[in-house]
């Protein structure tokens, strides 16, 4: 029996060049015990299986570095996959401890409220020994302090050292202030009774506060968790191995990372497309809503391309393997995503510098209001009072609500974008996308689909179907866009084909061939003009008729007699009329522009409601209509292909790309939309309105909380009302307000594109 | 006003003075500037524990940095590290080094923050 052989995956650096990689395969192959290795130069990484008896990593190592190139210590952070099961790992981790932490508080505060109440009690006061009763407490917070509430201190102690004061500073010294007062009215009541003062003990107080803060954090975590859920199950998309097709013919199932560039892979129905590629062989239809948001399979054929993490469907295929590793489509929209969620909200800039500053303002209010308390309130009653408001002010204080208010809900608008395919860019496009109130289309490739197609075949007294047929077999040999559409409309109708013999193709003006020994003419007026062929009357007024609706018009000649016409345009989207009833809907006035003539133009904006378009404009000029429109005080989206309209995206308010579906990283716009119709400019201006909305809202309530909370909890409307906020509901409401932003960022969950 | 409230009074603002002076105004920043390794790559190694240190980062323009972030602690105000300048959101597990890698292409002082703006530190690009 063979031992067993170990695998190992080396990260090797310095590798230049292709022939680096088989300099070190050959360097690794030769080590004693190595079986195989196989180094992918794209990936980096040198895959070797050995015998561990005979070679070690370390052995490995030093194989790599005799053939002149290095080996990196795994990185930690190479790629967002990688990382996150790490970190999820330690995020379950600390989860659980805090659980723990938050179980231990609550059940010891349970116990302790109800002893402290005693003290209301009077005739049970006269009963039970006070001293004892007080130490007995103390020896039940002392866990709360040092177990649950441990981290407070430690880390506002660290902060300290780094004059720098966060949320946990606040709870640290109000609860620790509640607690140090309580420690020497236990264990040196007389000093208070000798001035007159009850020595009152606030245990509970202590208690309660740590047990309703890790409550609160344990909802933040919860909540925190499901922000990024959009972004883990992206990752979680990538295949994890590829069937790849040896030279030989073999199929073997091979991981993920060791799938090279020229690979050819073999999908079968139903199964992962693994990484990017090229049919090869075969056809399908792929489901990539992933990818894209489209909800209908794409059909795939030769030389159609193919991306890692999509769904085959129906047919097997073949593929050769055309990227890997961090250059696919899903890294791309991986990288795109976190990189937006990592990027700041101007909306945010307020929220920010109040945050720098809030912590250290809300503590010398908090020693204001002791010392007004102590000044103000009658003598006997001055210091339980003084200190109860002291620690109520820095308990409310909840600086993590507007720290939280803006990053969340971008992170889930992000994340619920890339479901639906729309990618943004980072969070002041997002920004932008809210204020848009104009949004200019590039009519070809968004509005139409951006290729001819046949809209009208006219035959009179002819047999049309076979007229199509023979029309057909002199398109299939042309290769102009025009002869595509009509073969294409012609095999959608079916019928038999038929050939052709003796193609000529006349530039700029049409072809002429041989049909069933009939010469066929087809092409432009001219064509049949230079063959002194004439057009019936009939003809002329369909053929005027067409023109004017803005079609291009073929003529088509049989055996020197004309005999009917065929009328061409660019088609309009399926989708495109609903989507732009959509935007109107939304208060935004939609304007197209275009390359064709005004009679064009007018037909196509006419046909699916737009107002206001700009005919005859040439590529050079887009990003002057968009400044325009932006002279007119317009906030101005627009809409283009990325590759020509980049000046224009550019130039535009936010640029919305409209993805081919190759190149998710279009520098010039903000947003890139995966499917090429108009629902996802919908989708994407939706989604901003939505989470600008969410923004306002959890700004507006953190702030206002913060801004009520504080001047309550400081006792403000004691001289009015007599009312004073309890430490105890401080507390509870600091825990509420972090986690009512969270909730309400994560309704933008619920978004859906309809 | 009795003594015990002339001293809580004094005692308090004197605090409060203080808070302001400590956070706002001291400043005993520590400044490290990037060392940069035989591959050209400017690496600076940044403890994370209640603040960064180093808390001010100078760094050259146009040259890739490498950030080796430690997180010595595992208190939850740490855990994210947010560079919005560069688009940069990460997680920092606790007691390991994350890497972050960028490349400053402007001149001027970058804030890299926790996940709630509470702790601060800057990359200063030159």
């Amino acid at each position: 029996m063979e031992p067993a052989t170990k695998t190992e995956t080396l990260d090797i650096e310095g590798m230049t060049c292709a022939s680096c990689a088989a300099a070190v395969e050959k360097s690794l192959s030769r080590a004693p015990g190595v079986q195989s290795a196989l180094v992918n130069f794209a990936t980096e990484k040198a895959t070797v299986h050995y015998l561990p008896g005979q070679a070690s990593p370390a052995t490995l190592k030093e194989a790599v570095i005799n053939a002149g190139y290095g080996v990196m210590e795994r990185p930690p952070d190479t790629s967002a996959a990688e990382r996150s099961d790490e970190i999820d790992r330690q995020k379950a981790l600390a989860y659980q401890t805090l659980k723990r932490r938050f179980w231990v508080a609550t059940v010891l505060a349970i116990i302790i409220m109800p002893l402290s109440m005693l003290m209301l009690w009077p005739a049970m006061m006269a009963r039970v020994n006070m001293p004892l009763l007080n130490y007995a407490m103390l020896l039940l917070t002392l866990p709360v302090l040092l177990y649950s509430g441990r981290e407070f201190y430690v880390s506002a102690w660290n902060g300290f050292k780094h004059r720098s004061a966060n949320m946990d500073t606040l709870i640290a010294v109000g609860t620790g202030a509640a607690f140090l007062y309580s420690l020497a009215a236990t264990v040196v009541p007389e000093f208070f009774t000798s001035r007159g003062l009850m020595p009152e003990v606030y245990y509970d107080t202590t208690a309660t506060i740590i047990a309703l803060i890790l409550l609160g954090k344990l909802m933040e975590l919860r909540a925190k968790t499901q922000t990024s859920a959009a972004m883990r199950s992206l990752i979680g998309l990538q295949a994890k191995t590829a069937r790849v097709v040896r030279p030989d013919g073999a199929e073997v199932d091979v991981p993920i990372a060791q799938v090279q560039l020229g690979d050819i892979v073999l999908v079968r129905p139903g199964e992962k497309v693994a990484t990017d590629g090229r049919i090869t062989e075969g056809q399908s239809a792929v489901d990539e809503a992933m990818l894209t948001g489209e909800s209908l399979p794409v059909e795939k054929k030769t030389g159609d391309p193919v991306f890692g993490a999509t769904l085959n469907k129906t047919g097997s295929f073949r593929f050769e393997v055309t990227k890997v590793g961090a250059d696919t489509m899903l890294s791309q929209i991986v990288k795109l995503v976190e990189d937006a969620q990592g990027s700041r909200a101007p909306i945010q800039r307020l929220a920010d510098k109040v945050s720098a500053i809030f912590v250290p303002t809300v503590v010398v209010i908090s020693i204001l209001t002791f010392v007004l308390w102590f000044d103000l309130a009658p003598a006997e009653t001055r210091l339980p009072l003084a200190l109860v408001n002291f620690v109520a002010v820095l308990i409310i204080a909840c600086p993590c609500a507007l720290g939280l208010a803006t990053p969340t809900a971008i992170m889930v608008s992000t994340g619920k974008g890339a479901e639906h395919g729309v990618l943004i860019r980072n969070a002041e496009a997002l920004e932008k996308a809210y204020q848009v109130n104009t949004v200019l289309l590039d009519k070809t490739g968004t509005i139409t689909k951006g290729e001819p197609a046949v809209t009208d075949f006219v035959a009179p007294g002819q047999d049309g179907a076979r007229l199509l047929q023979v029309v057909a077999a002199v398109e299939r040999q042309s290769e102009h866009p025009l002869a595509e559409a009509v073969v294409r409309h012609a095999d959608d109708q079916g019928g038999d084909k038929l050939t052709a013999t003796d193609f000529r193709a006349v530039e700029g003006k049409g072809a002429a061939a041989t049909v069933d020994g009939q010469a066929v003419l087809i092409g432009n007026r001219r064509l049949l003009a230079e063959e002194g062929i004439n057009l019936s009357p009939e003809l002329t007024a369909q053929a005027e008729q067409l023109l004017s609706q803005a079609r291009t018009v073929l003529y088509v000649a049989v055996a020197g007699q004309a005999v009917g016409l065929l009328g061409v345009a660019d088609t309009v989207r399926d989708t495109s009329v609903a989507a732009i009833k959509k935007l109107q809907a939304l208060g935004i006035e939609v304007v197209m522009m275009t390359g064709d003539n005004p009679q064009t133009a007018a037909q196509v904006a006419g046909q699916v409601g737009i107002t206001r378009y700009f005919a005859e404009v040439l590529p050079a000029d887009k990003a002057g209509k968009v400044k325009e429109l932006q002279g007119e005080g317009r906030i101005v989206a627009m809409v283009g292909d990325g590759i020509n309209d980049a000046p224009a995206l550019a130039q535009a308010d936010i640029g919305l790309a409209v993805g081919s579906g190759t190149d998710v990283a279009m520098e010039a716009a903000g947003i890139t939309l995966m499917r090429s119709d108009l629902n996802g400019v919908v989708t994407a201006i939706e989604l901003s309105r939505q989470t600008i909305r969410t923004i306002k809202q959890n700004l507006f309530f953190a702030f206002i909380y913060n801004t009520l909370g504080i001047p309550v909890a400081a006792g403000l409307l004691y001289p009015f009302f007599g009312i004073l906020l309890s430490p105890m509901l401080a507390a509870a409401a600091m825990a509420l307000s972090s986690v009512s932003v969270l909730a309400n960022s994560l309704r933008l969950r619920s978004f859906d594109n309809h | 006003m009795d003594t015990s409230q002339i001293i809580v009074t004094i005692v308090g603002l004197g605090l409060s003075a203080f808070v302001v002076w400590y956070f706002f105004f001291f400043s005993a920043r520590q400044t490290t500037s990037a060392v940069s390794s035989s591959s050209g790559v400017q690496e600076v190694d940044i403890t994370v524990k209640g603040g960064y240190s180093p808390d001010i980062i100078e760094v050259e323009r146009g040259k890739p940095v490498q950030l080796s972030f430690y997180r010595d602690e595992e208190n939850s105000c740490s855990e994210e590290l947010l560079m919005p300048d560069f688009s940069i959101r990460r997680d920092l597990p606790a007691f390991k080094t994350t890497l972050v890698e960028l490349l400053p292409e402007k001149a001027g002082t970058f804030t890299f923050t926790c996940g709630m703006g509470m702790l601060r530190g800057s990359l200063v690009v030159k």
